[in-house]
């Protein structure tokens, strides 16, 4: 049974440019379909499953079967949680059908932490990002914004080939929009548009400037820094920004990509990335860096903590309530990366950015309104302060991503 | 009938020290008068005035961002 899926050639989605044509050349019949306004339901998930089990025929082969086991477990999952929610609304089942829903990645995350590196058997490429959507699908039909929920739109939202492997992060109740309302021919026309745009430009910053910053930069000068040795030294700074730079045309450039393939599909599926590298402060840089996974958290994650913090009243300072949901917010974000320290440590590295950054703004609100009273000017804002705050986030940042590498542990421990 | 729409801008006024009876239409996050943490606070205080639930997921940045659609999610909320 599993013979012949070994046998089979992998291809890894966006891996390179061949991947492109297979997969234009398939999309083909749908783009057509798209634009006289047919929607071919049975081709297209022909065609999805073929391009979904490519991902995980030869060497990864026993993947495939641990996708098709997460599937049925997490479907059954959100589909019974909403079943029930349909009757009653016990907070302890709902807590119990989250904790089962990031279960299988929670043993994926462990394993390798307790097991000498062992990947777990239950994980396959993709296991973070479908459970985000699993667990979303959960709140909310707890709170009743999903109204209603059956087996294949539950299968076909998860099961979407173009983010399938990293994302961007999207929600149920948009994507089943996107999917029973076909655009109109001039809509999707402009969506075509933007698709062809995505492709180039990410062709531009994933074949090219990753390659440049990850491979031709990064390469010699962590040999370098690995050289030299100590605790920092300058390669090291090097290897900083190339790594940086590597990590986002690398990531922006795939997102361009699924969000390219995902509208040529009908499916506007939301931005990744907001041009980063101009944020003035933390709390702006992730309205722009990995947007997705960023509001997901926000929305499922800070916001319902804060929601439950200040509905029990726990801390009575509105500061203090921030400040904590902050950094549980991006503790758990770390820890989602994966359980090595280097994860974690970025996790709550921005977790009190966040914080200090929040104290900042308040300072500077709280100056500006008792110099109004005053009779005095606002505090100086003008391109030489605007340009430092951007140098500061930017080198704020960028030294996350040192963190986030994981370079440093070479460095220090090996 | 409670005047909706004095009482949310009361609350706003409030909270956050701004007054947006003239900006009804405006984008509250754009304005920097709602944030995530913002919008939890309003939440509670809208719940606890007008006795309504407020959905958690309702919150969105797209359905409960401007003054006039706060007003028109409460009245929705209230006659429901």
């Amino acid at each position: 049974m599993t013979q012949w899926l070994a046998t089979l050639p992998n291809l890894q989605p966006y891996g390179d440019p061949m991947y492109f044509g297979y997969l234009l050349l398939a999309l083909l019949p749908i783009v057509v379909g798209l634009y006289f306004g047919r929607r071919f339901a049975l081709y297209e998930t022909a065609v999805s499953f073929i391009f979904i089990l490519l991902m995980f025929t030869g060497p990864h082969w026993p993947q495939f079967y641990a996708l098709v086991a997460y599937i049925i477990w997490e479907t059954l999952l959100v589909l019974a949680y909403h079943h029930y929610r349909q009757q009653a609304d016990n907070r302890w089942i709902f807590y119990g059908a989250v904790g089962l829903s990031i279960l299988p990645l929670v043993f994926v995350k462990v394993t390798p932490a307790i097991d000498n590196g062992h990947a777990s058997l239950l994980g396959f490429l993709g296991i973070s990002y479908l459970t985000f959507k699993a667990v979303g699908m959960i709140m909310e039909s707890r709170d009743g914004a999903i109204k209603e929920l059956s087996l294949w739109p539950v299968v076909r939202f998860l099961l979407f080939m173009p983010t399938l492997s990293s994302g961007p992060i999207d929600r149920y109740r948009r994507f089943e929009e996107d999917y029973q309302n076909l655009p109109s021919r001039a809509a999707y026309m402009a969506m075509l548009q933007k698709a062809v745009w995505y492709i180039m430009l990410g062709f531009f910053y994933k074949f090219i400037l990753a390659y440049f910053f990850g491979t031709i930069l990064l390469k010699p000068l962590e040999g370098q820094a690995l050289a030299i040795g100590g605790v920092f030294n300058l390669p090291t700074l090097g290897v900083m920004y190339a790594y940086g730079f590597d990590l986002f045309f690398d990531f922006a450039g795939y997102s361009l990509f699924a969000i390219a393939i995902s509208y040529l599909m009908g499916v506007k599926t939301p931005e990744n990335f907001n041009k980063p590298f101009i944020s003035r402060n933390l709390k702006e840089f992730w309205n722009r860096w990995h947007m997705s996974l960023s509001f997901w958290f926000r929305d499922y994650v800070f916001m319902r903590f804060v929601f439950v913090l200040m509905k029990h009243k726990v801390f009575k300072n509105r500061n203090v309530t921030s400040s904590v949901a902050y950094i549980v917010d991006m503790g758990l974000m770390g820890f989602w990366h994966g359980i090595t320290w280097y994860y974690i440590v970025y996790g709550f590295f921005h977790g009190f950015g966040l914080v200090i950054n929040d104290w900042w703004l308040r300072k500077k609100k709280r100056t500006n309104l008792a110099r109004k009273k005053a009779g005095q000017a606002p505090l100086p804002s003008n391109w030489f302060t605007i340009g430092f705050s951007i140098f500061l986030t930017f080198n704020i940042t960028m030294f996350s991503f040192l963190i986030f590498s994981g370079f440093l542990d070479r460095l220090w421990f090996h | 009938m409670m005047d909706v729409k004095r009482e949310v801008i009361a609350i706003i006024e409030d909270l956050f020290m701004e007054d947006i009876s003239d900006m009804m239409d405006e984008d509250l996050f754009d304005a920097g008068v709602l944030d995530s943490m913002a919008v939890v606070e309003l939440v509670l205080a809208l719940e606890s005035k007008f006795s309504i639930k407020i959905p958690v997921s309702e919150m969105g940045r797209d359905d409960w961002n401007t003054g006039n659609k706060i007003v028109a999610g409460v009245e929705e909320l209230r006659n429901a």
